[in-house]
């Protein structure tokens, strides 16, 4: 039983989604929703069930490709898995009580389903080409969510969001798909288990190398790392909410865990010679996501350049090239996709309610107006700037920690000196959160705001969705050891290879 | 001298040229509301061939050989193997489907029943013969079989200038790739002094006919099929003629007269040129970066959706021609890249008929059939506008397009693996301007209408033909059924 339940994983809601595609029109608007709910809530049962018993799947599918149906999980894929089905679930969870704007809401939760097919089999493919399938599978419901249900303050600005965020990711994803045929072409096999194992055992060191920059240019596109990222702030920025949430929360870890999981494994010597590189990359990206924030006059545009920043410190953690920096890597994934989800949630919250997002226009007074979601704004953005004691403190962290003693192939003093620049990243982090905590929540109210009554504080359902993602960051700041124990050996293993 | 003919294996091609004739006749005698009759009549006599196919599997058959003598080996000038079959397959069933959309566009467009079919089914009989010919001169009689009657169906809707204007570029054009390539081929028999691909391979294989004469001689052979395939610079009659031509016969020509093009320049290539591999190979390759580039460049600036789907598939035979271009470079077999061009034709050929199959629908109802006459289709007609998404999603290779992401990721192989890098690249570059034309395309599908209450007011859905039905149903079902098992296409040859 236990093989079938990857399978099922991706099985339940690619069934809910055929389903919603051929129920007849107008039953399926009504129970569109209820279902979706219904599907991922299985489906986050699956995941659990999984994560504790799920046996690796292999099978044949296309022999003349060498495609084969190979699924597994393990310590790396399992936190992301649960955090793809948890999220996805409070998105549809969401949905029932905040409607989207544009309505369709049949087409609206199909196409979240087969995101969260597309999501799930990125992180539990073993097969190389099959995890390109599933890396693209998410490209056209994500282009729809953003173009279809997004925000158009300028006319046509989410369409031009969502074509830019397709047109990078795929030009990202052809030269992954590059780097994967040039990877059989020299091995002779698409099993991710097995050049793990051989450490790139038959590629030369020229031809690792390439294979290298193309697997990681591939990834850092999706990550996004600097200077790639330009993308990104406009999907975000157009994007409904719980497009955002997922964009953030689930999307941009699929590159970083194809970073962890196939480029840095398969092709080992190529990552040697490029991890000065691709740590010198990702901390530019922390100074310039913390700097390009405090330059920021949308709340949304803030938080999503923040991902800039904070992916840049999952990319130094990669670039150490340690247990110690990838596993921090993999914490500042999990806990970046709880709190930036959380984050995004609430300021979808707060632009649902003021119809902008714009900070003068919001001014301050958020406490006053709308306490609950005051306070929970000033709670996500605490955890987001890395208090010790949250979820964000850990993986920040230890990714310090990595690039303070880096693996010995790479030069130590110049981690440090990236390590030392990181630092600085840290506190123009600290800067802008609490300054954003300072003029959003704190002060008076704008006289506009005061008196408009239909200005709610955040409502039972809201609070219910948002609640386990509170519960989580606190859960991860207080006992680190609960999920580094699930990623430390799969990440040893990966290394050790 | 006697010659004992295989009937068995002429067969396909005997029953092709005998329905032409006989729907031809038939149209004599059929009063004018009964003409859809004969339309069904070329469909069944293309199911026939298509029987008539399963016989042949397994051994190769040839007839219409020349014994050898103590020199020389026998050769065939008809040959039937793998490749024979799946071309003659995939013609057979093309123009099934071609011929269900026909139906309505003859009689509405009120044009001459039977000698559309008879032309069409003439064209068919010439596509389904080139792919069994192993002799130049039985190719270039077969490819012009496949031409003629294609300029007189496109210029068939006699009341419409475009249309004359358009036969007139594709004769024209045809004409002079095909005088290119009969002065290459009698180069190449004044080299070698041999008709048959075999013999010719053989022939060239040794080192003193190398020289510029050969590779001239091989450079204008290869141009009559770079005409049928529409590849950069013999692709300008293409979109005017699709514009031009009634849609189902724009569809004939962009699968059917396109595959006949690529079996014809496979069978040159590969059975004949062979050894000349590494001379026309860069050449091949050079030929496919520059179609697929101008295509989708030029296919960016669309706004009408045949014209739009002419210059993609221009561009997607820059795609098929890739694996053709990376062979003999690192010193494989041809046999190794080959099948990659061939499982690309065959899904090209199930994505582009079913966008075409949608378009010609479309167009009945919105004659301009500009991308935006698609507008919310999504709304109106939710299975129309799925079936056309996704064979847009097809042709840009992206999921759940996964029929067009597998025949793009063999062709991909191809380059990789042989080492031919710099190509691999351009074909990346390129696939991702594709994507964003058939993007915009799907897009506007489902967007929101420019005025919401008109489209409330407007019926629910087109009335659609049997006909019209089935082709988009066959058309859909083999893209998604294909999507799930690639085998049938990927392993076509195997």
């Amino acid at each position: 039983m236990s093989e079938w339940l990857l399978p099922l994983l991706l099985a339940l809601p690619l069934a809910g989604c055929v389903a919603l595609l051929v129920l007849p029109g107008n039953s399926a608007d009504r129970v569109a929703v209820p279902l979706g709910v219904a599907v991922s809530g299985a489906t986050v049962a699956v995941a659990v069930w999984a994560t504790a018993s799920a046996d690796d799947i292999d099978r044949e599918w296309v022999p003349s490709l060498g495609l084969r149906f190979h699924l597994g999980m393990d310590g790396i894929s399992a936190p992301l898995v649960l955090l793809t089905a948890g999220l996805t679930f409070l998105c549809l969870v969401y949905t029932v009580r905040v409607r989207p704007a544009a309505g369709r809401p049949r087409a609206l939760v199909g196409l979240v389903l087969l995101l969260e097919v597309g999501m799930l089999g990125t992180f539990v493919a073993l097969d190389l080409l099959l995890f390109f399938v599933f890396f693209e599978v998410v490209l056209l419901p994500m282009w729809f969510v953003i173009a279809q249900w997004g925000d158009d303050q300028v006319p046509g600005a989410r369409v031009a969001a969502a074509n830019k965020f397709i047109l990078y990711t795929l030009l990202g994803s052809a030269v992954l798909l590059l780097g994967i045929l040039l990877v059989r072409a020299k091995t002779g096999t698409f099993d991710m288990v097995a050049l793990a194992e051989a450490g790139g055992a038959g590629m030369s060191r020229n031809v690792q190398i390439l294979a290298f920059l193309a697997l990681a240019l591939g990834f850092a596109v999706k990550t996004p790392m600097w200077p790639l990222h330009s993308w990104l702030p406009d999907a975000h920025t157009a994007a409904p909410t719980i497009g955002s949430v997922l964009l953030a929360g689930v999307l941009l870890k699929m590159g970083t865990y194809g970073l962890v999981r196939i480029a840095v494994p398969i092709a080992p010597d190529g990552a040697e010679v490029l991890a000065p590189f691709l740590g010198a990359f990702a901390v530019v990206g922390i100074v310039y996501g913390s700097l390009a924030c405090l330059a920021q006059r949308d709340l949304k545009r803030l938080i999503a350049f923040s991902s800039v920043g904070h992916m840049g410190f999952v990319l130094l953690g990669i670039a150490t090239l340690t247990p110690v920096g990838i596993n921090g890597a993999l914490y500042a994934n999990v806990a970046h996709g709880l709190i930036t989800g959380l984050l995004f949630f609430l300021v979808g919250a707060i632009k649902d309610r003021h119809h902008t997002a714009a900070l003068d226009e919001l001014g301050g007074g958020l406490y006053v107006r709308t306490p609950r979601l005051g306070g929970l704004l000033a709670f996500a953005a605490i955890a987001s700037l890395g208090l010790p004691g949250l979820a964000g403190f850990w993986g920040e962290m230890l990714t310090l920690l990595g690039a303070f003693d880096p693996d010995p192939a790479l030069h130590r003093g110049y981690f440090v000196a990236l390590m030392g620049v990181a630092g600085i990243g840290l506190v123009l982090t600290t800067l802008y959160l609490v300054s954003l905590v300072r003029r959003v929540a704190q002060g008076q109210s704008a006289t506009r705001w005061r008196e408009a009554v239909l200005l709610r504080d955040a409502t039972g359902a809201e609070l219910m969705v948002w609640s386990p993602l509170v519960l989580f960051v606190l859960v991860l700041g207080l006992w680190p050891k609960w999920l580094l124990d699930v990623t430390d050996p799969a990440v040893r293993q990966v290394l050790g290879g | 001298m006697v010659q004992s003919i295989d009937y068995a294996a002429i067969a396909p091609a005997l029953i092709v040229a005998l329905t032409a004739i006989g729907v031809l006749v038939v149209d004599l005698f059929l009063p004018a509301r009964r003409k859809d009759l004969v339309g069904w009549i070329g469909i069944a006599g293309m199911a026939g061939a298509l029987v008539a196919l399963f016989p042949l599997a397994g051994d190769e058959r040839a007839t219409f050989c020349v014994p050898g003598d103590g020199l020389v080996l026998p050769a065939c000038s008809y040959v039937v193997d793998d490749l024979t079959l799946v071309f003659q397959a995939l013609v057979l069933a093309g123009a099934v489907v071609v011929l269900l959309l026909s139906l309505d566009t003859v009689r509405d467009s009120r044009l001459p029943a039977g000698e559309y079919s008879f032309l069409l089914l003439a064209s068919v009989s010439g596509a389904v013969t080139l792919a069994a010919s192993r002799d130049v001169l039985t190719m270039v009689v077969a490819l012009e079989v496949v031409s003629l009657p294609a300029f007189a169906l496109v210029a068939l809707r006699r009341f419409d200038s475009r249309s004359s204007e358009a036969a007139l570029k594709l004769f024209l054009v045809s004409v002079v790739s095909t005088a290119v390539m009969l002065f290459g081929l009698s180069l190449v028999y004044g080299l070698t002094g041999a008709v048959h691909l075999d013999r010719i391979a053989t022939a060239l294989a040794d080192p003193g006919v190398r020289g510029p004469a050969t590779a001239l001689a091989v450079a204008l052979s290869i141009a009559g099929f770079a005409f049928k395939v529409a590849a950069v610079p013999f692709h300008f009659w293409a979109p005017d003629t699709y514009v031009g031509a009634p849609v189902p016969v724009a569809a004939y020509l962009s699968v059917v007269s396109k595959a006949a093009g690529f079996v014809g320049l496979a069978l040159l290539l590969t059975e004949g040129f062979g050894p000349y591999a590494d001379v026309w190979a860069p050449a091949v390759a050079v030929l496919a970066a520059v179609t697929m580039t101008v295509g989708n460049l030029v296919a960016l600036r669309q706004t009408h959706a045949v014209r739009l789907l002419a210059w993609s598939s221009i561009a997607q035979s820059g795609y098929m021609l890739v694996p053709l271009g990376a062979a003999g470079a690192g010193g494989a077999a041809i046999s190794e890249v080959l099948p990659a061009t061939v499982a690309y034709v065959l899904a090209y050929a199930v994505m582009n008929l079913g966008a075409f199959a949608v378009v010609t629908l479309v167009g009945r109802h919105r004659p301009a059939n500009h991308i935006e006459d698609y507008r919310a289709l999504g709304r109106t007609e939710p299975l129309t506008a799925f079936a056309l998404a996704f064979a847009l999603a097809c042709l840009a290779g992206l999921p759940p397009g996964l029929l067009g992401l597998f025949a793009k990721v063999v062709v991909f192989q191809a380059p990789v693996e042989q080492g031919v890098g710099w190509l691999a690249v351009v074909m990346a570059v390129n696939v991702v301007i594709g994507l964003y034309y058939y993007l915009a395309w799907a897009a506007a599908l489902y967007g929101r209408s420019p005025d919401a209450s008109a489209v409330e007011a407007r019926p629910p859905s087109y009335r659609i033909s049997v006909s019209d039905g089935l082709a988009i149903g066959i058309t859909l079902g083999a893209a998604l059924w294909l999507s799930v098992l690639p085998r049938m296409v990927l392993e076509a040859l195997e």
